[in-house]
């Protein structure tokens, strides 16, 4: 179990960050959006190799309008 | 009339010195309407968990008025999660400066003093240009241009309050011990307040809910674009002393002597 936005999903195995994201229906080439790990910032050139381990909690987010 | 020379930020030059935050508009058009009409060169978001069903034109909006974008920290509470989320939006936007928020309360949305320059100083060693929302404290400003914040944002008032600039003299003793640019956050309700700020000797403004929130963003945009040049260009020009007593400005001398 991984924990996607607050959201416990059962991906199976060990996904990685892209994975989780097509899991979500996000396209990995998605300008603008970027990725936390367990309270660290996963760079976009990882997200194709690092796998997720049980219980990972992973932020997805993007910009939205805010002063 | 000569322009006024343009505002510099950590060497990165603005013809306008009226920063825009994204917040409140409840449509993308009047959005992008009014990013044009203010004639701002940078506007705010925040950083959020994503909606996959969301389409992704606020971005679009951004680019397609050809302004930069510079991402927020609000909603944080604590030094942490304000850092956390500087360095995701660095990641989404590719952008390494950042309006800093660390808010203390609830209710007034007041920065929490001590987490803000805790966050300020580590966003700063971590590379980034920070902007850091800041009370009216004199002191507290001068701390964070201390830690190396490029730029300081002092409220005028609590946010979306509408209450304009609600300690004109601190805002002067910041501006005065400033070695970096200080832009007014917070609390500008319509367009005299950004005037003020100006006078007073603010480098710049920064509006969200006054043009967001206003009857007609895009009119208010307009306005507060004209207020904020009115302001540097009167505080360029140098008001007159206030006095207690009239002064005529016509002559005293020369009165006609009317027949009875």
């Amino acid at each position: 179990m991984i924990f996607v936005n607050g959201e416990p999903i059962d991906a199976g195995g060990e996904p990685t960050i892209r994975d989780v994201l097509l899991a979500r229906g996000i396209d990995p080439e998605t300008a603008g959006i970027a990725v936390a790990v367990d309270a660290e910032v996963a760079r976009r050139g990882v997200w194709q190799t690092r796998t997720l381990p049980d219980g990972a909690h992973v932020e997805i987010v993007r910009a939205v309008q805010g002063g | 009339m000569t322009a006024p020379n343009p505002l510099q930020i950590a060497g990165r030059t603005f013809t306008s010195r009226l920063l825009l935050g994204t917040g409140g508009f409840t449509r993308m058009e009047t959005l992008g309407a009014a990013i044009e009409a203010s004639g701002t060169e940078l506007v705010t978001v925040a950083m959020r968990r994503i909606d996959p069903g969301a389409e992704g034109s606020l971005l679009d909006v951004i680019t397609a008025a050809g302004v930069g974008v510079l991402p927020n920290t609000a909603g944080c509470f604590t030094a942490r999660d304000a850092v956390l989320t500087a360095q995701l939006g660095r990641e989404a936007l590719g952008t390494d400066w950042v309006k800093l928020e660390v808010i203390g309360d609830e209710r007034t949305l007041l920065p929490d003093a001590t987490e803000l320059l805790v966050a300020a100083e580590l966003l700063v060693d971590d590379g980034f240009v920070v902007l850091p929302y800041t009370s009216d404290d004199p002191v507290l400003a001068r701390r964070l241009e201390d830690v190396g914040c490029a730029a300081v944002m002092p409220l005028g008032s609590p946010i979306g309050s509408g209450q304009g600039i609600a300690n004109p003299a601190n805002l002067t003793l910041i501006v005065e011990a400033a070695g970096v640019p200080v832009i007014l956050d917070a609390g500008v309700g319509t367009a005299s307040d950004a005037a003020l700020a100006m006078e007073l000797g603010c480098d710049a403004v920064l509006c969200a809910s006054a043009i967001s929130r206003a009857g007609d963003p895009v009119a208010m945009a307009h306005a507060i674009r004209h207020a904020v040049l009115a302001g540097v260009l009167a505080r360029g020009a140098g008001r007159i002393a206030r006095r207690t007593h009239a002064r005529a400005s016509s002559p005293l001398q020369g009165m006609p002597e009317f027949a009875e």
